[in-house]
């Protein structure tokens, strides 16, 4: 299987989840997925752009999807559920013929063809599929029992995502489950991690955050798997945080999906970017016998 | 012919969007038209002693009516032509409401627009004559479709006026949802108690013949003469020699089948006696589990069964009735809430529905009576009733209101504080609906005397933490996210169409709503009837009710069923299609096209082969008419001749406006 595919890494994976992008290019490429990166791609607005204009925030996504369609890519793919929610919105929006000529206007462009936008994880699951991943897994991830985390945005809102059950998704688990891996039923598996708020309100991160380690350590888990740039950090970056704020002692490794699935296909610790997490993975990738 | 013409203002709702006196003048105008005027309600007293003045006056042949819906008084009008001394078929009306004033604001057009439809009605019926009707026996006896308690009750009224009863039901026992329930709201008195003894009176009545596991494959004839197929599914129980010893249920080795009045709450044996008040109180094989039927080893329960009634090759058996009017009374069936992923979907065993605790909580249930969680058997001290599981949601397509869930929550969390009395018992509502005899004061006894925390608002998830699950929800009342842990959740599931009832509803010809819900005639003033004639309704089949809703409306359905029996012949309608024999050239296109096979071939003197029309039959829609080449076959009332009239009336060359 040999399939071109257009990639958008997002500002997060050139910066400060590096580990997620480059993970993410080293599973498809060994799942045989020709990952082509959208020539001259710009940022899609974030978290701040469609905050104070609609219009303004399309036009940042469409302008990324009209180059994608240019280069001769129908689908483009992002790992980050953030820039797939704003490509995704924009498309969604633009079917709108009132709002499609204000963004027409804003780029002087004639918007004529879009890229169609898929999350990595749905690509992962829907073009590969689960059994293509278990014939490339080489070190099986049992014993590494793992709640996998979608956040909040990965497949809502439905209508837009159109991608798995917004209440109860599935997908991660059943990529995860094929490389070997335990997955406990996660109850808070599409509860909001604190986003963005880390900045201005602390006290909010640390409390939902620290509710899903409370919950995912009251399982008895090894790891936490995530699809997230931001739940990642809040998870990872900000568990000391969470447990000065809530008197508690967690030591959860927060691992990209791709970063396990990487590993369990083989692939070394450091292509995958393990050495980046801040909770100290060692001793449960020890434990589950592929370091 | 002299037709009289009577333009109704029905009080504003035609005369404030249309110019009644300049219709009535217009109409002075139309051919054959001697005597127009406009009057304020055509259908009250003085409206049609008006119309009937007029007919002796002018000496009219026919009437025109330009008012509602001939749905709504077609057959008012009809009955005052008939006392002023002419055929109730020289009447036409133009509805001038529904078709004019309730659709356009534009006076003008709405004017021209009703003076259109009042010369098109005028035109047509210049080519009417009068039709009289035959008459046709009735069989006396009725079917009742579902044995819950609005079928219960309207079996039972008809077989105490002495009518017979066939009383088909789905499940191997009668009782239906009630049968199920612990106590009622808001007397909190025993279900079985009340129910029970209308079941055994059922099983004992001589008047009524109750099919159990049985379901009605076909129906045709019409009002007055039904014939009605029904499948006896096999139990592979000979139930004649049944004596529901109960013997077989203890012996049977598969203990794992479903066990369907349980809810499911604990399995049961493959075979037995659905509840012990089950009537009629026969065992029956659950196939989907029986190892005999499944694998071909075992039989343990015919070896032991004393009476020997036990038979593996039993076959379905079909067998065939005659009645004069139907009752459906199918009930409902429960929402499928596992669609809620954000309350589990199903995943978590402590969130039950509010049937699985009715289970749980009664004395025959499978826990005695006692309140254990499913997870671990424990007793739960902290219990959340979720409201609107399925109801009041749009985003699951169940816009509607399932009526009673505020009631059986309040009395479910009432009978939680009486199993235990050291437990806390909280309800998330949207609003409180109790809008029955004794029902608010019992919500608020609920609330006051029973400590019941009620909170207002809907749960957003339910998740699991540790042994407990934690209820997370929003307080709309105090604007607050509220957060609590239970041991067991409560879902108040709403109700759906009973499964299938659409396609019951196809058989009996009746309608049935986008929900599956049966409609009724008139919403208002034929609550049972249907718009099949002798074809009633009972119960939830029809919108989701309460008790003591359903029992009226089963002794509501009885009560038509009786009405309709208190003639000895009934009156066939006579707008059918009809032959003549004369253009007939035999081809029976007709006789291809009719829907209802009311077209039979026959033989003239001659030996040439005709087509002729079965009276009882012929429901009057008129597709044979356009069907045939020659125009033999007319449907009177409605002639190729009449329609051609009111398309020349409406494209008349010289009309100008």
């Amino acid at each position: 299987m040999s399939q071109r595919i257009g990639y958008y890494p997002g500002c997060s994976g050139a910066g400060t989840s590096m580990e997620y992008d480059a993970s993410t290019r080293a599973v498809c490429a060994r799942l045989g997925l020709a990952l082509q990166e959208v020539p001259d791609w710009s940022c899609c607005g974030s978290t701040p752009a469609h905050t104070v204009d609609h219009v303004l925030s399309a036009a940042l996504s469409a302008r990324n999807l009209e180059l994608a369609a240019e280069a001769g890519l129908e689908t483009v793919t992002t790992p980050c559920p953030s820039c797939l929610a704003n490509l995704r919105v924009a498309g969604h929006k633009m079917e709108k013929e009132g709002f499609r000529n204000q963004v027409k206007a804003l780029l002087e462009t004639e918007c004529a063809s879009l890229a169609t936008v898929k999350s990595t994880l749905q690509v992962l699951l829907e073009d590969v599929g689960p059994e293509a991943v278990k014939a490339k897994v080489v070190r099986p991830l049992s014993k590494l029992r793992v709640a996998c985390y979608y956040g909040c945005i990965m497949n809502r809102p439905p209508e837009v995502m159109q991608f798995d059950d917004p209440e109860h998704p599935m997908s991660m688990d059943t990529l995860l489950e094929a490389c070997g891996a335990e997955v406990l039923p996660f109850p808070l598996k599409v509860e909001c991690c604190g986003a963005a708020a880390g900045m201005p309100r602390k006290d909010i991160v640390t409390e939902l955050s620290g509710r899903l380690l409370d919950v995912a350590a009251g399982m008895g888990v090894d790891a936490i798997v995530t699809a997230c740039p931001l739940c990642q950090m809040n998870l990872d970056l900000r568990q000391g945080q969470v447990n000065s704020a809530r008197g508690t002692s967690h030591a959860i490794p927060v691992f990209y999906f791709t970063q396990l699935m990487g590993l369990a296909m083989g692939l070394s610790s450091s292509e995958m970017g393990i050495s980046k997490l801040a909770v100290d993975p060692k001793p449960c990738l020890e434990q589950a016998g592929v370091l | 012919m002299r037709i009289g013409v009577f333009v109704c203002h029905c009080g504003s709702n035609i005369a404030a969007t249309v110019d009644c006196p300049s219709v009535a003048q217009a109409a002075k105008l139309f051919p054959d038209v001697v005597f127009a005027s406009d009057t304020m309600y055509a259908c009250s007293e003085p409206g049609q002693d008006a119309i009937i003045q007029a007919i002796k006056e002018h000496r009219l042949d026919g009437v025109v009516v330009a008012s509602c819906s001939p749905r709504m008084h077609e057959p008012t009008f009809r009955r005052a032509l008939e006392r002023a001394g002419l055929n109730r078929y020289m009447l036409e009306m133009a509805n001038i409401r529904e078709h004019v004033s309730w659709i356009g604001k534009n006076k003008e057009l709405n004017t021209v627009k009703a003076t259109e439809l009042v010369r098109i009605a005028a035109a047509k019926l210049r080519l009417n004559t009068p039709l009289y009707a035959n008459q046709f026996d009735v069989t006396k006896r009725v079917l009742v479709i579902g044995g819950g308690v609005a079928g219960i009750q309207a079996a039972l009224d008809c077989a105490d006026a002495g009518i017979q009863v066939i009383m088909v039901e789905r499940d191997t026992s009668i009782g239906g949802k009630m049968a199920k329930l612990d106590k009622t709201f808001p007397t909190v008195d025993c279900s079985s108690c009340i129910l029970g003894p209308k079941m055994v009176d059922v099983a004992q009545h001589p008047n009524i013949t109750l099919y159990a596991a049985s379901e009605v494959e076909e129906i045709s004839g019409y009002v007055g003469n039904f014939d009605v197929k029904v499948r006896r599914r096999a139990t592979y129980v000979n139930w004649d020699a049944c004596t529901g010893c109960g013997l077989c249920m203890e012996k049977c080795p598969s203990k794992k089948s479903y066990d369907a009045f349980n809810e499911g709450v604990a399995p049961t044996a493959a075979i037995g006696i659905s509840f012990p008040q089950a009537i009629p109180k026969k065992a029956s094989i659950n196939a989907e589990f029986c190892m005999k039927l499944q694998k071909g080893k075992c039989g343990v329960c015919a070896k032991i069964c004393p009476t020997k009634c036990i038979d593996f090759e039993q076959q379905d058996t079909i067998v065939s009735e005659k009645v004069g009017a139907i009752v459906a009374a199918t009930g409902y069936d429960l929402f499928d809430w596992t669609v809620y992923n954000q309350y589990g979907g199903g995943r978590y065993p402590d969130v039950v529905t509010s049937l699985q605790y009715e289970r749980m909580m009664n004395a025959s249930g499978p826990t005695a009576g006692h309140i254990k969680r499913p997870s671990d058997g424990k007793e739960p001290k902290r219990v959340v009733f979720i409201q609107c599981v399925g109801s009041r949601d749009k985003a699951v397509d169940r816009p509607y209101c399932s009526g009673f869930c505020c009631m059986y929550t309040a009395k479910q969390a009432v009978l939680t504080k009486d199993h235990i009395p050291d437990s806390d018992s909280y309800v998330f509502y949207m609003d409180i609906r109790s809008p029955g005899k004794g029902y608010d004061e019992f919500t608020r006894r609920a609330q006051e005397q029973y400590g019941v925390q009620y909170v207002r608002g809907r749960v957003s998830m339910i998740y699991p933490k540790g042994d407990v699950l934690v209820v997370r929800g929003a307080d709309t009342l105090a604007g607050t996210q509220v957060e609590v842990e239970a041991d067991l959740v409560v879902l108040a599931v709403g109700i759906e169409s009973s499964k299938g009832a659409p396609h019951l509803a196809e058989k009996l010809r009746i309608s049935y709503d986008h929900y599956g819900f049966f409609m009724e005639a008139h919403p208002k003033l034929k609550p049972v009837e249907t718009n099949t004639a002798g074809v009633y309704l009972a119960g939830c089949c029809q919108g989701p009710k309460d008790i003591p809703t359903s029992v009226g409306q089963g002794s509501a359905a009885a009560a038509k069923v009786l009405t309709l029996f208190a003639k000895d012949k009934l009156e066939s309608d006579p707008q059918i299609s009809r032959v003549n024999q004369n253009r007939c050239v035999g081809c029976l296109k007709c006789t291809m096209t009719c829907p209802f096979g009311a077209v039979k071939d026959v033989k003239d003197r001659a030996g040439n082969t005709k087509a002729e029309v079965v009276e009882t039959v012929c429901q009057g829609c008129g597709i044979c008419t356009v069907t045939c080449p020659h125009g033999a076959i007319q449907l009177q009332h409605f002639t190729d001749n009449q329609i051609l009239a009111e398309v020349n009336a409406l494209c008349q060359p010289e009309m100008e406006f």
